[in-house]
């Protein structure tokens, strides 16, 4: 339902980054009654780092950390200085329009709903 | 260093819709992460949650800087014994009754980093800061480990 689009070094909404290196988010999806969640970790990227947009059935997550460099000198380093970027195909039954989004330590919480005519239902026979 | 790695079963069935898409992804996604090999987000795809772990220092303080995304700060612990400074944890990440998983990526379970101190330090004025997933722990050196001006006067 959701893919890790593949597209992402020619698609047009990502051309114009091009010059910009980013790593990619650990994601989790899971499925709910209600539509997908997906998480993203992106450690040290606050709320006002966070870019989401959605165009043409692709979800675009960028979340950029905050630079704050003190006076201090580098030991040892395991940590990426990059930004971080990744796209999802989303399904033409998610309502581009109600996608939520959630930031907490670090984390970035999306909520997907279905639209309401793919939702299982129950139908009573009368 | 403890190597417990949980992931939801979920994840060996392949959704039967879309199964060479889903594939093509997993493979493009491996070619996507940073190629460090001594990153701690390559080893993690190996052998567990190793979290990246960064050290720095200045005249006063040696900084641990470790990424530590979605925790809670009673999940993390922090001791020093003996010149070593271990910060270790676990994290949970629950599922909700209903949710079904399709890709896990994340990490449950438990981590822990020591690192050797190279200096002697003041153990009792430790502090340390959780934000935006990334936990910064501050160990001020001792009075003695910090380098010192001495004024030569030349006669």
């Amino acid at each position: 339902m959701i893919n890790n689009q593949m597209r992402e070094n020619n698609g047009a909404a990502t051309a114009r980054r091009e010059s910009e290196k980013f790593i990619t988010p650990i994601a989790s999806v899971k499925e709910t009654p209600d539509g997908y969640t997906l998480e993203l970790e992106m450690p040290g990227v606050s709320k006002d780092g966070l870019e989401i947009s959605v165009e043409n059935n692709e979800l675009s997550i960028i979340g950029r950390r905050n630079t704050s460099a003190p006076e201090r000198t580098l030991v040892h380093r395991e940590s990426s200085s990059h930004n971080y970027r990744r796209s999802f195909e989303i399904d033409p039954s998610i309502e581009s329009g109600k996608i939520g989004a959630r930031m907490s330590q670090g984390v970035v919480t999306l909520t997907l709903p279905k639209a309401e005519e793919v939702k299982p239902r129950k139908i009573t026979v009368g | 260093m403890s190597i417990i790695r949980y992931q939801s079963p979920e994840i060996t069935a392949w959704p039967s819709f879309n199964r060479w898409a889903n594939l093509r992804g997993e493979m493009n996604s491996l070619f996507e992460l940073p190629v460090m090999p001594a990153s701690g987000r390559h080893t993690q795809l190996f052998n567990g949650w190793t979290p990246p772990l960064d050290v720095y220092q200045n005249a006063d303080n040696i900084v641990a800087v470790v990424e530590l995304p979605g925790m809670c700060k009673e999940e993390i612990e922090i001791s020093l014994h003996d010149g070593t400074l271990t910060i270790a944890g676990q994290r949970i990440i629950a599922s909700n009754e209903g949710e079904k998983a399709e890709r896990t990526e994340r990490f449950s379970g438990k981590f822990r980093r020591s690192i050797t101190l190279p200096t002697r330090v003041d153990a009792g004025k430790v502090t340390a800061s959780y934000k935006d997933g990334i936990l910064l722990v501050t160990v001020p050196k001792a009075e003695e480990a910090k380098p010192k001006k001495i004024e030569v006067s030349i006669e």
